[in-house]
């Protein structure tokens, strides 16, 4: 046990050395990169500004709250996309090009690789920009906080990361099963953004939809919802790791289902 | 000559058709978007009856147009003409005896009214069924409408001529066409009309060439521009697309000249 844990350190090390080394040659691109994510944030919060210049709140959250809510919702989603975004090539490298049969023939989980070779560290600038919204909008929002808070904000972070990679690697799975792309992942990339809004915004069954079959609202509203607000959304931010566990467990075995059907591209 | 763009029109029309099946996945990650606008500023509504000079009903059908409209002018004209400069292509298309971008916005052209029909037209269908959308019944506006549309079209073009070009300067021109999307769909008016933006941003908005992209055709379409006002945007979009035209030609004479390709 130890010593599996102390191997796959050391590779998870050797990969993040190797990624660094790659990334530093293209250092261009990198800055190129950065500077996008900036823009992109920038005018989502350019949006909530204007709206909070057109109306006190929004369906009874302050301003002050709905930027908090969005800051949230930039950190598990920095997280999952530094640390997991290997997922996205499971379709077109992995399957189509046939790239699985490199993966399958090394000694280390496939999954572990899979993940690994699509680091993308400059992703957890979205933590950073997060956070720092988080601090500047929940001063302004009242939040008092307590050591335990931060656990509890830390453990809510990490398990709507988790839900992310759940939701994410069961639909990577889906490759496997068509032999190719499957485009579900994309669209359900695009559903994600729901999940930045208060909670009760939505109609009762797209909210529904959001809180089961696709639990986007665990990814950024229901948690956010209780750091900023408490008391009354307990409930759900409790619910956070639940339904993290359920959906990674769900996930791993939808892949492993998946990867039995793997054969290969044929060349 | 104009034969020849015709025939460019078509042929890239019916490539679309060939891979059709693509689409389909479009419309609901299209639907998907304004949905989350339209549940946003509903919530921002409240039971508020007008913000911005538009109602409930009147901002949701202007989401709803907006974003099929979308469907329509949008396109990667800037990354095409980068493509084809840093792998040299260009080379070959500037040996026809056609304009270089008269032949790449011709194609555009087919592909976008290839979405027109199979794309913005079912998806504003399904918009209206599913959110509270009031669509004009006045041929008049249509008329308006369409008019507005294909103005959108070629300014949204000439913006994306203008990024591609600068491929001609420096090959890595991914942040810029990217940054290009970000700073139409917002400025456009896509996401949230003109008039709720402050009263400063929106005197300096007006005097450029992006809310004739969005913001103009998506307010005929809701009810809110008619008259003299309609005309005044209109005639803005046209200056704007004449001053763009002159400015693609400069920009175009000056890239060809400083043009280079590598062997091939």
């Amino acid at each position: 046990m130890w010593r599996t844990l102390a191997r796959y350190s050391r590779l998870y090390w050797e990969y993040l050395v190797q990624y660094a080394k790659v990334r530093w040659e293209y250092r261009g691109d990198l800055i190129v990169g950065l500077v996008s994510e900036v823009t992109y944030q920038a005018m989502s919060v350019v949006l909530i500004a204007v709206t909070f210049q057109l109306v006190p709140d929004l369906r009874g959250w302050t301003r002050a709250e709905v930027f908090f809510l969005y800051g949230y919702f930039l950190v598990p989603g920095a997280l999952f996309g530094a640390l997991a975004g290997g997922l996205w090539d499971v379709a077109d490298k992995y399957v189509i090009k046939g790239e699985m049969d490199r993966v399958l023939i090394r000694p280390a989980h496939p999954l572990f690789q899979v993940i690994l070779e699509g680091v993308e560290l400059e992703s957890l600038l979205g933590v950073a920009t997060g956070i720092a919204i988080m601090a500047w909008a929940g001063e302004r929002a009242g939040v008092v906080w307590d050591w335990a808070d931060w656990l509890v904000a830390v453990g809510l972070i990490l398990s709507s990361a988790a839900v992310y990679l759940g939701i994410y690697m069961a639909l990577a799975a889906t490759a496997f099963f068509a032999d190719g792309r499957t485009g579900l992942m994309a669209l359900a990339w695009n559903l994600n953004q729901y999940g930045q809004y208060p909670p009760n915004i939505f109609s009762r069954s797209l909210r529904w939809l959001l809180s089961t079959a696709l639990p986007f609202l665990f990814v950024g509203a229901y948690p956010g919802a209780y750091l900023v607000r408490r008391g009354e959304w307990g409930l759900f931010a409790w619910l956070t790791p639940v339904v993290a566990a359920a959906t990674v467990a769900f996930a791993l075995w939808v892949w492993r289902r998946g990867l039995r059907r793997y054969t290969g591209a044929g060349s | 000559m104009m034969a020849t763009y015709l025939e460019l029109i078509r042929i890239r029309f019916l490539v679309m058709l060939a891979y059709r099946v693509n689409f389909y996945s479009g419309i609901l990650t299209y639907l998907i978007y304004t949905g989350g606008y339209y549940f946003f500023w509903m919530a921002a509504y409240g039971s508020r009856e007008s913000l911005g000079g538009l109602s409930p009903t009147e901002m949701t059908t202007y989401l709803a147009v907006g974003w099929m409209a979308r469907a329509f002018y949008f396109n990667h004209l800037d990354r095409e003409i980068a493509d084809e400069i840093r792998d040299g292509t260009v080379a070959v298309q500037l040996l026809r005896p056609v304009s270089y971008l008269g032949q790449r916005v011709a194609g555009a052209l087919g592909e976008a009214l290839f979405r027109l029909l199979f794309f913005s037209v079912p998806g504003l269908t399904l918009a209206a069924l599913l959110f509270p959308v009031r669509l004009p019944t006045d041929p008049k506006v249509w008329v308006a409408y369409l008019a507005a549309l294909a103005l959108a079209f070629v300014l949204n073009a000439q913006i994306n001529l203008l990024v591609g070009l600068a491929a001609v300067w420096s090959t890595r021109i991914q942040g810029l066409t990217w940054a290009r999307r970000l700073v139409v769909d917002l400025l456009s008016g896509l996401y949230l009309p003109l008039s709720f933006y402050p009263a400063w941003a929106r005197a300096v908005l007006e005097w450029l060439p992006f809310p004739a992209i969005s913001y103009v055709p998506s307010l005929i379409a809701a009810g809110g521009l008619w008259g003299r006002p309609l005309v005044l945007a209109l005639v803005r979009g046209l200056v704007w697309a004449a001053v763009l035209a002159a400015l693609v030609r400069l920009v175009w004479r000056r890239a060809a000249r400083a043009l280079t390709v590598h062997g091939g």
